[in-house]
């Protein structure tokens, strides 16, 4: 393994190459256009394409392309940029075509504050485009895990055929640090018809894992591809049992993998009668309070998600089980601490540290908060 | 009996998604078997090698009756898809159907980009002059003075002319034509498909139903007949003074027939002069 110095940006292009990606287009948005920029240079080295497209949407729309014709596909945007793909992310998640969106967020709404450091995204990477559909979100803290989280988004994306966001932020988009890259990793190759024509392939037609082998384009399957609701064979179908059963397949072959996907990780967790809850970037923040804390004898611990969707109801619910209160410590509002509180069901105390001036946290702001709740005890 | 009006070309399609939900005297149907008229001339394009993408519209339901690796994208979208399959298969011929609204309203950006960018794609525009899909809407491409739901008093801008636009922004190849001269549309067609980079065909089709009705325009054959009164050939057009210009006339015909780097061809070159690298 050979150190190096790099910037979360820079690791998320590499980790895509490294993955098996050969196609990016985007548009350039603040703080992700280092992405874009770095594909640019090393996709045409590896025989790769990029395209810097006219807008926001028609990089979707490319990726979705490149990829049902079987390349791996990417594209990077922040805040403006992920509202207007919202509609071609459904598009990606009916018809079922692997793909990877990094959303480096920033301050919003609407243009907002460029580029400050935001975590407002998590409720629309969740239920940006309309209608039921499922979602897979990792959110890296660190430049390293920047680089395995964008491997990890693209073997989801291949294995459950299904868009994978990178929800990145500011802080970590922009972070440089020294990391040791993976000299090898695992890649989850482009699934592959089972069937011939002639023995009946269908495109939609569900694996043991409920997720279709459908044909690259080109291939002589001669399929059909749509944004409307389909059945097996790839065509709209405008029946109620269709419908029914389409949008909860789509879930199923996500929700029936459980934990699997369900990335987190614990700190501090012994003897612990506090936790704090974070992700992405303010996590940084989040450990170093949590570890100040802890030196100064006071018994509280950290669970960091990196899995941000499907939510870890589990770890929350072992937490809460575990603690008498939970602090969640996110930079927007408060979006993911309602999700907490779900799953907390009122087992232990939940309540926000949230901040939404453009600032990251400093670690005083989220030991403000847990000293806080230790005081004022059990709600 | 004649190509044109014999059953035919059966196996370029999908009988089992026949028949079509076009309205009984739509010209799409007219101006999708020009296309496989076109396709068939050319005996290098095959059901393997050839894809149709289509937007949303009347228009775009096209790609799901033709028996091809076929893409029923979003509203507006086919040309992005179309260039990230072209861009990632440059050995599959690539043709795109859109319509009035598709390509000029919603997609119009995406339109003015892949002109300017020439990449290898053969475009048919199924011109009804409104939105069908949605029950009779204006359109860019609704003349002035025209009636649709949402212009219950006549149209008051000036049309888009997306030829003169794809002229404007780069493509290497426009032309256009009627659901009337049915052998002249797929001869245009036919001669896009040669044209190694961006071809547009705009393909004049009649809308009895939503257009024609709400502008008073008769019968489906009775709108033949107008674009047959009112369609110019090019070259007689270009001898009209601009009096004669005036009115309906239009001119139908190859306008731009050019090559032009693609940027397909150009990529590859980069990836040639980086090493060529294919890891």
């Amino acid at each position: 393994m050979k150190a190096r110095l790099m910037q979360g940006n820079e690791a998320c292009a590499e980790a895509a190459i490294a993955a098996g990606v050969r196609f990016f287009a985007g548009y350039p948005i603040t703080p992700s256009t280092e992405i874009a920029e770095a594909m640019a240079r090393m996709l045409p080295k590896c025989g790769g394409k990029f395209l810097q497209m006219e807008d926001e949407i028609a990089s979707m729309g490319a990726i979705l392309g490149a990829s049902l014709a079987g390349m791996k596909s990417m594209d990077a945007t922040s805040g403006p940029g992920f509202s207007l793909k919202q509609e071609l992310i459904g598009y990606g998640a009916v018809a079922e075509i692997p793909c990877v969106l990094v959303n480096v967020q920033r301050v919003g709404p609407s243009t907002g504050q460029p580029t400050a450091p935001s975590q407002g995204d998590v409720m629309q990477v969740r239920w940006g485009t309309h209608g039921d559909h499922p979602v897979i979100a990792l959110s890296p803290w660190s430049v390293k895990e920047t680089y395995d989280t964008t491997v990890m988004a693209v073997n989801y994306s291949e294995r459950f055929r299904t868009p994978v966001i990178l929800l990145m932020d500011e802080i970590v988009g922009h972070l440089r640090e020294r990391v040791e890259l993976p000299e090898k990793i695992e890649i989850y190759p482009r699934r592959q018809p089972k069937k011939t024509r002639a023995e009946g392939y269908q495109p939609y037609e569900p694996d043991y894992d409920l997720v279709p082998n459908i044909a690259d384009f080109g291939k002589g399957y001669h399929i059909h591809v749509t944004g409307l609701i389909h059945d097996e064979t790839g065509f709209p179908v405008g029946s109620p049992e269709v419908t029914e059963r389409s949008i909860r397949r789509l879930h199923e072959k996500i929700s029936r993998v459980g934990e699997e996907i369900i990335h987190t990780k614990e700190y501090f967790m012994d003897d612990a009668e506090y936790a704090v809850v974070s992700f992405g970037g303010t996590a940084r923040t989040a450990y170093e309070a949590v570890r100040r804390m802890r030196e100064a004898g006071k018994r509280v611990g950290f669970l960091r998600l990196i899995t941000v969707w499907p939510f870890a109801d589990k770890a929350i619910e072992r937490l809460a089980d575990k603690v008498k209160g939970i602090i969640v410590a996110e930079l927007n509002y408060g979006q993911l601490v309602n999700e907490v509180r779900r799953a907390v069901a009122g087992r232990a105390d939940v309540a926000l540290c949230g901040k939404y001036n453009m600032k990251a946290f400093e670690p005083e702001e989220i030991e403000a908060a847990v000293t806080a709740m230790m005081k004022g005890g059990k709600a | 009996m004649d190509d044109s009006i014999k059953r035919s070309y059966e196996k370029y399609f999908r009988l089992n998604r026949l028949p079509h939900l076009w309205c009984p005297g739509c010209g799409n149907g007219i101006a999708m078997k020009a296309i496989v008229m076109a396709i068939e001339k050319h005996p290098e394009l095959n059901k393997d090698n050839t894809v149709i993408i289509s937007g949303i519209g009347c228009s775009s339901r096209a790609s799901g009756y033709m028996d091809f690796d076929t893409l029923h994208t979003a509203h507006g979208r086919a040309l992005p898809f179309a260039t990230g399959i072209k861009m990632a298969r440059p050995d599959l011929k690539v043709i795109v159907i859109t319509g009035d609204g598709d390509c000029t309203a919603i997609g119009g950006n995406h339109f003015i980009h892949t002109c300017r960018r020439n990449h290898d794609l053969t475009v048919i525009l199924f011109n009804n002059n409104i939105y069908g899909m949605t029950g009779g809407q204006t359109s860019p491409m609704t003349p002035q003075g025209k009636k649709a739901t949402t212009t219950p008093y006549g149209s008051m801008a000036h049309p888009l002319d997306p030829s003169a636009l794809a002229k404007a922004a780069g493509a290497t190849y426009v032309a256009r034509s009627t659901a009337y001269h049915v052998k002249h549309l797929a001869d245009v067609i036919e001669q896009g498909l040669n044209n190694h980079g961006f071809a547009f065909v705009e393909a004049i089709v009649q809308c009895p139903t939503s257009y024609g009705r709400k502008n008073k325009m008769g019968s489906p054959a009775d709108m033949l007949a107008w674009m047959r009164d009112h369609a110019v050939m090019k070259a007689a057009w270009d001898k009209m003074s601009d009096e004669e210009k005036t009115g309906e006339k239009f001119p139908i015909g190859v306008f731009l027939d050019t090559r032009a780097a693609e940027y397909g061809d150009e990529y590859n070159k980069l990836i040639e002069r980086l090493g060529g690298a294919r890891s």
